[in-house]
């Protein structure tokens, strides 16, 4: 279920700017690995070549290798609607279906897969909102829109949407930034349980919340405003939090930048 | 409030309170600068004249309306005939709009079959398929198509359209004939089914624009939704585009009904008209309000105007009652809207 990924000399570029350049890194599967980095310094973007979205901006072009379990995301012939089926993707605001009911958002990627039987989507839909930790909540108005919800119930929504296809790994954009403190701990208490049968990677600005969630943390900078985002370091976040082996990256993390 | 205090709460202030509310429900209404006085005048005035204008207009066709209806002979509803002067009755007014409700009604839906799907189909290639060099173009030539006068689609209608039309009608007559709806006896075209081709075409641009507008406000973050699921162009466009644009459509459809309804010198133009009503809507004959307003309006009396009138307050009451279902749609849709998102 959850694999691995391996990223070689990574650019992408919006048209004629390099968003982000030669990034490499190994994300190990079963793994929570946060990006942090100053806004601006591509960690969104990286994200986002990671599932081929980057390219659905106009003007959005990647060069490189990601390779999912030795695959090459981007070789050629490779469709990549399919690449999207097999990574999922929450955002930083939540975005349910707004004329979907809870019930049908969930079971979306499944319909649009194709291949399931009636009985066994709502077992799926029951899973995926149980693994979200969101089932008790909404068991008793699954034919109401999930645009109703709180915030926070609609991130859990997207989250229960995301893994009902068993994707091979999760990728998630800031996804508490727009949620309030108790959400955000609902939040992260489910990443910590994803993380058993998923592959996770995470943006967020919240620097306690990476060093809460994730086993791994990368730490993105940039050199100037216009200059591609680099990787600066990875390592588990243990050390990154506590020694890290760049000066730049103890900088940000202390609140010493510039 | 637990926060402890040094000063209790004042009683002072229930008795401050009655003129500084007074005065801010003034401020609120904003009448106590001069500059905002005018121009609450002015803007209340131009509610009221609005409001004295159609209540002139309604009372004028309704007066009009009820002096011929009150010499009918004819039911006004059912009767299939229009005569007022009596020709054929000794002088009696003997008229009846049954025919031409149901003229505009065929007409107007022949027109949205055909139009709504294209419109729909040339929006979201705009909004959608198209690479900017081309949308921008196609976006030009559709606001052209809007700005073509209805008689020039009138004469393009009778003299180009129409006689094309002999051989499709025929193939439909050997195929659908049997229904009775699409059988055809070969006479000139100029039937409902060539008037609903015609209001087609004329109600393309508006219905297609209102819908790539609505398309193109489509939020970022739900056709995302669907991409990162997995979602082909198609499939977002099923699961995000279309149902956060549904109301829309519904409400460009009802505003090319409005006008297919209304749509005057083209139909008269095109139409061949006679005072039945027929199964077939590819032979010629039938009528619309409109039309029918159109071409007896010179020559009618004064009763006959009287008459045509009437007409036309059943139409106004027709396109009333499109609105008010087009309404009652959206709103019955508002719970899973994309607006509330």
């Amino acid at each position: 279920m959850a694999k691995r990924i391996d990223v070689s000399g990574l650019n992408a570029y919006y048209g004629s700017h390099k968003a982000i350049e030669d990034i490499s890194m190994t994300v190990e599967p079963r793994s929570v690995t946060a990006f942090i980095g100053p806004s601006g310094c591509g960690k969104s973007t990286y994200l986002r070549t990671l599932n081929r979205m980057h390219e659905v901006t106009p003007g959005g072009r990647v060069d490189g290798k990601v390779l999912l379990d030795g695959d090459d995301l981007y070789g050629s012939g490779v469709d990549p609607v399919n690449v999207r089926r097999t990574i999922g993707m929450v955002f930083q605001r939540p975005n349910p279906f707004p004329t979907m009911s809870i019930y049908d958002n969930v079971a979306a990627g499944l319909r649009l897969n194709g291949s399931y039987k009636k009985s066994e989507l709502s077992d799926v839909v029951e899973k995926s909102l149980r693994g979200a930790n969101l089932w008790n909540e909404v068991k008793d108005r699954l034919n109401k829109p999930g645009s109703g919800l709180s915030g926070g119930q609609q991130q859990r929504l997207c989250i229960a949407r995301a893994i009902a296809v068993e994707p091979q790994v999760l990728l998630m954009d800031e996804p508490c930034s727009a949620l309030d403190p108790i959400s955000t701990l609902a939040i992260e208490d489910l990443i910590g349980e994803l993380k058993e049968r998923f592959t996770i990677v995470i943006v967020t600005h919240n620097m306690q919340q990476a060093a809460r969630v994730s086993d791994r943390t990368a730490f993105f900078n940039l050199s100037a405003v216009g200059q591609p985002g680099k990787l600066i370091e990875l390592d588990d976040t243990e050390r990154i939090f506590s020694n890290p082996s760049v000066q730049a990256t103890e900088d940000y993390i202390s609140g010493r930048f510039g | 409030m637990d926060i402890p205090t040094d000063t209790p709460p004042k009683p002072s202030p229930v008795r401050d309170s009655t003129p500084s509310t007074a005065e801010q429900k003034r401020n609120a209404r904003g009448a106590t600068r001069p500059g905002d006085r005018i121009f609450l005048g002015l803007s209340r005035g131009s509610g009221i004249a609005l409001l004295a204008v159609m209540a002139a207009v309604a009372a004028f066709l309704a007066y009009r309306a009820s002096v011929a209806l009150s010499d009918n002979t004819g039911n006004f509803l059912t009767t299939f005939e229009w005569d007022p002067a009596g020709l054929s009755t000794d002088g009696k007014p003997y008229f009846g709009i049954a025919v031409l409700v149901f003229g505009t009604i065929v007409s107007s839906i022949i027109a949205l079959v055909i139009a709504v799907p294209v419109a729909i189909g040339i929006a979201l290639f705009i909004s959608h398929y198209a690479p900017r060099k081309l949308a921008t173009p196609i976006s030009f030539v559709i606001d052209l198509l809007a700005a073509v006068p209805s008689i020039v689609y009138g004469l393009w209608g009778a003299i180009v359209v129409a006689p094309n039309l002999t051989g499709l009608y025929g193939w439909l007559d050997d195929y659908f004939g049997w229904t009775g709806i699409f059988s055809y006896e070969g006479g000139a075209p100029r039937s409902l089914m060539t008037v609903g081709i015609l209001l087609a075409v004329m109600i393309l641009p508006i219905i297609t624009n209102v819908s790539r507008e609505v398309f193109l406000q489509v939020p970022k973050m739900h056709e995302e939704a669907a991409l990162a699921l997995g979602a082909t162009r198609w499939e977002v466009i099923r699961m995000s585009v279309l149902p956060f644009g549904r109301s829309g459509i519904i409400s460009a459809s009802m505003l090319g009904l409005g006008r297919a309804l209304g749509e005057t010198i083209a139909v008269a133009t095109v139409l061949s008209p006679t005072f039945l009503i027929q199964a077939s809507v590819l032979d010629y004959g039938g009528g619309t309000f409109a039309q029918n307003i159109a071409s007896k309006f010179g020559e009618a009396d004064e009763y006959g105007q009287d008459a045509l009138i009437a007409s036309g307050l059943v139409l106004f009451v027709i396109t009333l009652l499109v609105n008010g279902a087009a309404r009652l749609i959206i709103a019955r849709r508002k719970e899973y809207s994309g607006a509330n998102a």
